[in-house]
């Protein structure tokens, strides 16, 4: 049950954070003061992607609930590190950031240490 | 490579970088005290989550992770997500050192090893600058 549950929480959070940081990239630069924070929720309102990337982290945030309910903390977190991997790849392929040598090298150590922790 | 980010930016960049990752772990701690204390697991059923919203400490970790997230979003729109991801994975190494020390789990030698090896992975990543290329400036 807690393999399904990371899985539910991989997949719906590089959905999101994929929708997230496509149409923030869009929107511009925000501040985090108040008036900044304002004008982010009523851009969440009015824009189609990141209502949607909201659903996916909803998704992504009731399956984590479950599986610290019911898998160690010190599991439950560090397995999730799955998502940062596949975020770097898919921030290549998808978003066409630039991603050089020392940032792949250093998401192979997480992938690594995520594969560890798992165990 | 060129730096798009003038010095000030940088700096307010990399404190909330910070901010994130300390909302993401309190958040965490307080969300897993309060689903441990609710008997029964949870179901595929919506409710069962929302009724879980309203214990104390569930919700208290809930907003602390509400805050993380819009303040992530703010984070994601300074630098590129390849970035903020690494930064914020900070969060992984907290999460096994909230969980040996303050939740009585037990992690092994393997554990920590993984522990380190993400520590180092994000440490080497994050000491490259953050990109704003792509990103247009809008209102401050």
């Amino acid at each position: 049950m807690k393999w399904l549950l990371l899985a539910i929480i991989v997949v719906a959070t590089v959905l999101g954070d994929l929708l997230q940081s496509y149409e923030m990239k869009r929107s511009g630069e925000q501040a985090v003061d108040a008036r900044g924070l304002a004008k982010l929720l009523r851009m969440i309102v009015s824009r189609q992607y990141l209502l949607l990337s909201i659903v996916f982290m909803a998704i992504s945030f009731f399956a984590f609930m479950a599986l610290v309910q019911i898998a160690p903390l010190s599991f439950a977190v560090p397995a999730s590190a799955a998502t940062f991997v596949l975020e770097t790849l898919l921030a290549k392929l998808v978003l066409k950031e630039q991603v050089g040598p020392r940032r792949a090298a250093g998401a192979l150590l997480v992938l690594g240490g995520v594969i560890l922790l798992a165990r | 490579m060129t730096d798009l980010l003038a010095a000030p930016s940088k700096a307010r960049t990399l404190w909330l970088a910070l901010l994130v990752v300390l909302l993401n772990a309190s958040g965490n701690f307080s969300l897993t005290l309060g689903m441990r204390s609710i008997p029964g697991a949870m179901s595929a059923n919506p409710v069962d989550y929302v009724r879980a919203m309203l214990h104390p400490l569930v919700a208290f970790g809930t907003i602390l992770l509400i805050l993380w997230l819009l303040t992530r979003m703010a984070l994601l729109s300074w630098a590129d997500l390849s970035f903020v991801a690494p930064v914020t994975a900070v969060g992984y190494i907290l999460a096994a050192l909230i969980g040996h020390f303050f939740l009585n789990e037990t992690v092994s030698v393997t554990n920590w090893i993984g522990t380190f090896l993400i520590f180092f992975g994000t440490a080497f990543v994050s000491a490259t600058k953050p990109n704003t290329a792509g990103c247009k400036r809008g209102s401050r």
